[in-house]
């Protein structure tokens, strides 16, 4: 029966072709925005982990309490030891120092008077160690606009923008005018490497990346640092994991009493992520829900609509003496088999684009020079096994849903009046 | 009639009061105030963690000139702020750079203390800045004082109005309050160890307390002050940062 139908379907394309273009569509909208909004909210996720976060970040209490002035008189102390504690108890995980610091940027002439200066928003990391990932985490290698990433001590990447704007160029000194962690004044002069663009105006405002031994020395940090990032080795960020990570190592580390105690965040506790994650969430499950109502919708009316058309088949299919129930059931199976190719076609057109934008991504840089939110420039989608069945099932039950409704209008069908109804 | 003589006495008591005031910050410019000075202080920060101390040697001639150089600890040894009309430069012998301050930085914090790059630059008299209002006497530490207050009469400035508790026989500020545009207290100074300097009082101790961040403020110890003095000019150049 099953080749009978496939003939039918293939045969009788005004059967056939616009219920399949209708799942196809319904399926393809629903995989593709799923995939597409998950992939947006990973790519904020990494970004904001990789160069704020972590999966989760230690820092002290009262560092916490102030983050966004950047107070490196309340970081953390003793951070050899506590690294080597972190590794021990959590060797799944890897961890990673760094150092905030706000300053001047300060360009000296030939008489190492400033020729020019604005704001700067330092970062050190581990840029020199041979085993560090940190480079490859912030994407520093492919943002690099002009030089390399610094090779020895003293060395330093500066922000595009502030190197155009001043002149500045590969090889020259640049002094940064701050303060160290005691409050005197911090004096250091660096030789530029290279110059960096993330396309992110919130990272490339004034920025300007050293390795964190250089900091240490300068700000008067030798064994502290701002915080300690902690990243899962084997995977993205997992909240629950996170949870249980922050959980023992507040019950072990953490006093309340103790402002210079170290406190763990895991990602969402930092930057409003939970509140937005939480909303970003529930917008996808809402679109999603809706695409698929509104697909159930239009494909019962669909069905109902072929249902009508093919009035008169059944009522000459019945006068021939063919069954009510084997009419309903050859609907069913039919509607089951447009339902799968629709649903095959949709999530295969969803997941071929989703993949497709995933690998090339959607660049908005152009459109995000003044925004200050973390939010990464280039936007990929993300294929995920969920993807073929988020679409694939509500568009093979919606379309034998709506059927199996219309079709039932057969057993209303009364034998007597067929012919009369035939005559027309 | 008798709502006008009231009035009257009103309006007579204001004026009378908005002249004592002046005559009053006057008197104090005339004590804060010189021609030229050096001096010699101490400074020390409380921070949230330790406290640190250094000394200083500062030359200053009107409210034009100045020049810092600090002598300990080792750390700051040698760094020197050089202040010519509304420009500032500090200079750093560890790298050898002049770096001029200018714009928002002027608001930082000096070397963690509470005081400003601005604080330290504004030498101007009282009333050159600001209109003085009476507005009380009472008594701080056991010593009588008028209370005034003063309105910034012209744009660039710091504080745009302060509270200043005025000893009345020496006519030195013994507290102040300096006020932000939208009333926010900013800034809370404490003076203490009035000693007659040359003829003048003046205090030797300060307590400058910037009320927006923790700790305890900063302590500035005047070591000793000597007005009207012979100052070579070169010290106020560029050249003498290197020196």
């Amino acid at each position: 029966m099953i080749k009978f139908l496939i003939k039918g379907i293939l045969r009788d394309k005004s059967r056939s072709l616009l219920p399949i273009i209708v799942i196809s569509l319904g399926v393809f909208l629903t995989v593709f925005m799923s995939g597409w909004m998950k992939g947006i909210f990973s790519d904020m996720i990494d970004m904001n982990a990789n160069y704020t976060t972590g999966h989760v970040k230690i820092m002290t209490r009262s560092y916490a309490e102030n983050e966004n002035q950047l107070p490196n008189d309340l970081a953390l102390m003793d951070v050899e030891e506590l690294m080597g504690n972190l590794n021990a108890d959590y060797p799944d995980m890897e961890w990673v120092k760094r150092i905030n610091f706000g300053g001047l940027l300060d360009v000296p002439d030939e008489n190492g008077e400033t020729r020019a200066q604005g704001p700067a928003a330092g970062k050190a990391i581990d840029l020199l160690s041979p085993n560090s990932n940190e480079a490859d985490r912030m994407n520093i290698k492919k943002s690099i606009v002009k030089g390399s990433i610094p090779t020895k001590s003293g060395e330093a990447i500066i922000s595009d923008d502030f190197a155009e704007r001043f002149g500045v160029n590969i090889g020259d000194d640049i002094t940064i005018f701050g303060s160290t962690m005691n409050g005197s004044m911090m004096f250091q002069t660096f030789e530029v490497s290279g110059t960096i663009n993330f396309g992110v105006s919130m990272l490339d405002r004034g920025a300007i990346i050293v390795d964190i031994a250089d900091a240490q020395m300068a700000l008067d940090m030798e064994d502290a640092s701002s915080e300690i990032l902690g990243y899962f080795k084997e995977s993205g960020y997992d909240d629950l994991k996170a949870d249980t990570v922050k959980a023992t190592f507040n019950s072990a580390y953490s006093d309340i009493n103790d402002e210079f105690s170290p406190q763990m965040f895991k990602l969402r506790d930092q930057n409003g992520l939970d509140n937005l994650l939480q909303r970003a969430e529930t917008m996808t499950s809402i679109m999603v829900f809706i695409f698929i109502v509104s697909m159930s919708i239009v494909l019962w009316n669909t069905g109902l609509l072929g249902g009508l058309r093919r009035y008169s088949e059944y009522g000459v299919r019945l006068a021939l003496g063919e069954e009510k129930s084997h009419i309903y059931k050859t609907i069913i199976y039919e509607a089951i088999l447009i339902g799968l190719i629709g649903s095959i076609v949709g999530t295969l057109l969803g997941v071929g684009l989703c993949y497709y934008l995933q690998e090339n991504g959607l660049d908005f840089s152009a459109m995000m020079k003044n925004v200050d939110m973390m939010m990464p420039p280039v936007y990929r989608a993300i294929v995920s096994p969920e993807l073929f069945y988020v679409g694939f099932f509500p568009g093979l039950v919606a379309m034998t849903l709506g059927n199996a409704l219309a079709g039932y209008a057969i057993y209303k069908r009364k034998t007597a009046q067929l012919f009369k109804e035939l005559e027309v | 009639m008798k709502r006008l003589a009231i009035i009257i006495i009103a309006a007579f008591a204001f004026s009378f009061s908005t002249e004592n005031a002046e005559d009053i910050i006057k008197k104090v410019d005339q004590n804060m105030s010189a021609e030229n000075r050096v001096v010699e202080s101490s400074m020390t920060i409380h921070g949230k963690r330790n406290s640190r101390t250094m000394t200083s040697i500062s030359y200053s001639v009107g409210d034009k000139q100045s020049f810092t150089e600090y002598l300990t600890p080792a750390r700051e040894k040698g760094t020197k702020m050089l202040k010519l009309e509304n420009k500032l430069w500090i200079y750093s012998p560890s790298t050898d750079r002049t770096i001029q301050i200018s714009g928002h930085m002027l608001r930082q914090s000096v070397m963690g203390s509470d005081f400003s790059y601005e604080d330290m630059m504004d030498d101007r008299e009282l009333l050159d800045m600001y209109n003085a209002k009476l507005i009380g006497k009472e008594k701080l530490d056991d010593r009588p004082v008028f209370v005034i207050e003063l309105t910034a009469k012209v744009d660039n400035i710091a504080y745009n109005s302060r509270k200043t508790w005025i000893d009345t026989e020496r006519y030195v500020p013994l507290k102040e309050e300096l006020y932000a545009k939208s009333g926010q207290l900013l800034k809370r100074v404490s003076l203490s160890d009035v000693k007659q300097v040359e003829g003048r009082w003046f205090p030797m101790k300060m307590i400058y307390k910037d009320m927006l961040k923790a700790g305890k403020g900063t302590e500035m110890h005047f070591t000793s002050i000597k007005f009207n003095q012979e100052i070579p000019e070169y010290i106020f150049t560029k050249a003498a940062l290197k020196q």
